[in-house]
């Protein structure tokens, strides 16, 4: 059974459109990503799931509730890692593991052996009568990490939880969602880094304006939409330029072109006949990577502006 | 309204902070009061002769603890609640556990009230030192000052739910606090004005809650203008779900 399971949900805000029909099931157990451009619907979406933003329209079961009719039932189930940090700064860092214990009912003993476990668990147990504004941008992600898990949530999810970490910090928190999701722990994670969804994601849904775009494991997506090698290319005559991304696409090639550059995706077989090389000069090959997938579904213009 | 016994926790989380920081609340509710009474009641008392021989510093004491307990709810829920809304973005952690944006906002409520209870047991305190209060009737202080923490709170917290900024409570203390603060009965009684304005006093919600507290500190029950009493009532009974209402519309995006 689905731990998740999104209907046709759309969410407005005045005029905008922030999600524009999303229908998804995520299953028990699974790390599932979301990626996207800033402004495809990621946080919208997440925040519905969460049950902290109403839904315009469709509906969103989490492990088989309503998430609009019983949304403290599924709340005490969950743990959420936002984006930025809100940890309590009236509170020192044992103290907030204690008091966000307490909105779960958790026991105060209960509640501070758990905070002492989390603390350890990621590396802070030095810092429990610190105050927030002495931490790191660091260790406050971590702590906010270690927040979410007070309650031992079934479901964890996390909005962008490794931006402008040092690569230490990533790699630790990578390897703690990795434990957690082995202890059976659902992961559903937004990112925009690349490595961190083919590192850690089970499936990956790409959104774009509001839609997801593309669903499948990574390795699957970059071999469905990537092909086999990408080739950087210039049209060696200017004037020639349309007749040679004609020629492209009567072979059955799939191309892109961004400002001066033609951004060609070989598939399995396929190759570049004499005449098409001798029009091109190719400035650079590569094995296509997520990160090619993702600027070739959601463009490469900026989508902010 | 979806209000459930986790208010409580939102309560529970203010206290604790609270009596963590409390040396800072200190001079503010504390120190203040007194320093108000010592200086008007005894000071400017010496000079002031009331109608019925009364003494000054009588008269106003009761009116000292109606009017910190009006101050200390209403600081409590507007920058102490603002604050915590838009610059620590505490309730958005919050909101994501099992509390819901009710049970943030009526814990901001009770929390408020339980700062003007706080505040008028220590004025309480020190008036009884001073030999100012006459009869146990003063303690019934208490369950009024609570009804008058829950009123004020209400009130602040829908002004917060549409503040615009920090800077909007401006608005809020000069426009609307302090002239209750002066003209409803704390520092002289509102026989002092014509009978028309006499009645208009009595649309501030401050002006039952002096009169009232007076009518217990001084133990003259009989004195008091018990019908001031649905005048709170009414304001809580329209500010509290208002409040949640506006705090709801503001926090659910």
């Amino acid at each position: 059974m689905s731990i998740i399971e999104i209907r046709g949900v759309v969410k407005r805000f005045g005029s905008i459109t922030a999600v524009a029909g999303v229908d998804v099931d995520i299953a028990h157990g699974e790390c599932f990503g979301l990626l996207g451009p800033n402004g495809a619907g990621k946080t919208s979406l997440v925040r519905m799931i969460v049950g902290v933003s109403p839904i315009t329209e469709g509906s969103i079961m989490v492990d088989g509730r309503d998430i609009t009719r019983e949304p403290r039932l599924i709340k005490a189930q969950l743990g959420v890692v936002p984006q930025e940090d809100n940890l309590d700064p009236d509170l020192n860092v044992l103290d907030n593991l204690v008091t966000f214990a307490r909105y779960f009912d958790i026991a105060k003993e209960e509640a501070r052996q758990r905070a002492l476990t989390n603390l350890q668990l990621f590396e802070l147990q030095d810092r429990q009568r610190a105050k927030i504004e002495e931490l790191s941008g660091g260790m406050k992600r971590r702590l906010l990490i270690a927040r979410a898990l007070t309650n031992k949530p079934m479901l964890l999810v996390l909005d962008e939880p490794t931006v402008g970490l040092d690569p230490q910090t990533k790699h630790l928190v990578w390897r703690k969602l990795r434990s957690l999701k082995a202890q059976g722990t659902t992961l559903l994670l937004c990112t925009q880094n690349m490595d961190e969804a083919s590192f850690l994601c089970d499936r990956l849904a790409i959104m774009n304006e509001g839609r997801i775009i593309a669903l499948g494991p990574p390795q699957e997506l970059v071999r469905k939409y990537g092909g086999s090698q990408i080739i950087e290319a210039r049209v060696r005559s200017g004037e020639r330029r349309d007749l040679v991304l004609s020629r492209l696409g009567k072979q059955g090639l799939q191309w892109q072109e961004i400002e001066e550059t033609i951004y060609v995706f070989q598939g399995d077989g396929q190759v570049l006949d004499q005449d098409l090389l001798s029009e091109l000069v190719i400035t650079n090959q590569h094995i296509p990577s997520l990160e090619d997938v993702f600027l070739k579904l959601t463009g490469r213009s900026l989508k902010e502006q | 309204m979806n209000v459930s016994y986790h208010s409580l926790r939102l309560w529970q989380r203010n206290r604790d902070v609270f009596f963590k920081l409390w040396r800072s609340e200190v001079p503010g509710f504390f120190a203040e009061p007194i320093l108000m009474l010592l200086a008007m009641g005894f000071g400017l008392g010496t000079y002031v002769a009331l109608e019925d021989g009364q003494r000054y510093v009588e008269f106003i004491a009761p009116g000292i603890i109606a009017a910190y307990a009006m101050f200390s709810a209403s600081y409590e829920c507007t920058y102490g609640s603002f604050i915590r809304m838009k610059h620590q973005r505490t309730y958005d952690s919050i909101i994501a556990t099992p509390l819901s944006i009710d049970d943030v906002s009526a814990g901001e409520i009770l929390w408020g009230a339980t700062r003007s209870l706080l505040t008028a047991c220590v004025i309480l305190m020190v008036i009884a030192a001073f030999g100012l209060v006459e009869s146990p009737w003063a303690l019934l202080v208490l369950p009024m000052t609570v009804l008058t923490g829950l009123m004020f709170s209400s009130i602040a917290l829908f002004f917060t739910s549409v503040a615009p900024s920090i800077y909007s409570f401006n608005y809020y203390f000069t426009l609307f606090i302090t002239p209750m603060f002066f003209l409803s009965g704390v520092f002289f009684p509102i026989s002092a004005f014509p009978a028309v304005v006499q009645r208009l006093t009595w649309i501030a919600p401050l002006t039952p809650v002096a009169d009232l507290t007076r009518a217990m500190v001084s133990g003259q029950l009989g004195e008091g203008t018990w019908w001031g009493l649905g005048i709170i009532v009414g304001y809580l009974a329209v500010f509290f779900p208002l409040s949640l209402v506006m705090m709801k519309r503001r926090l659910l995006r």
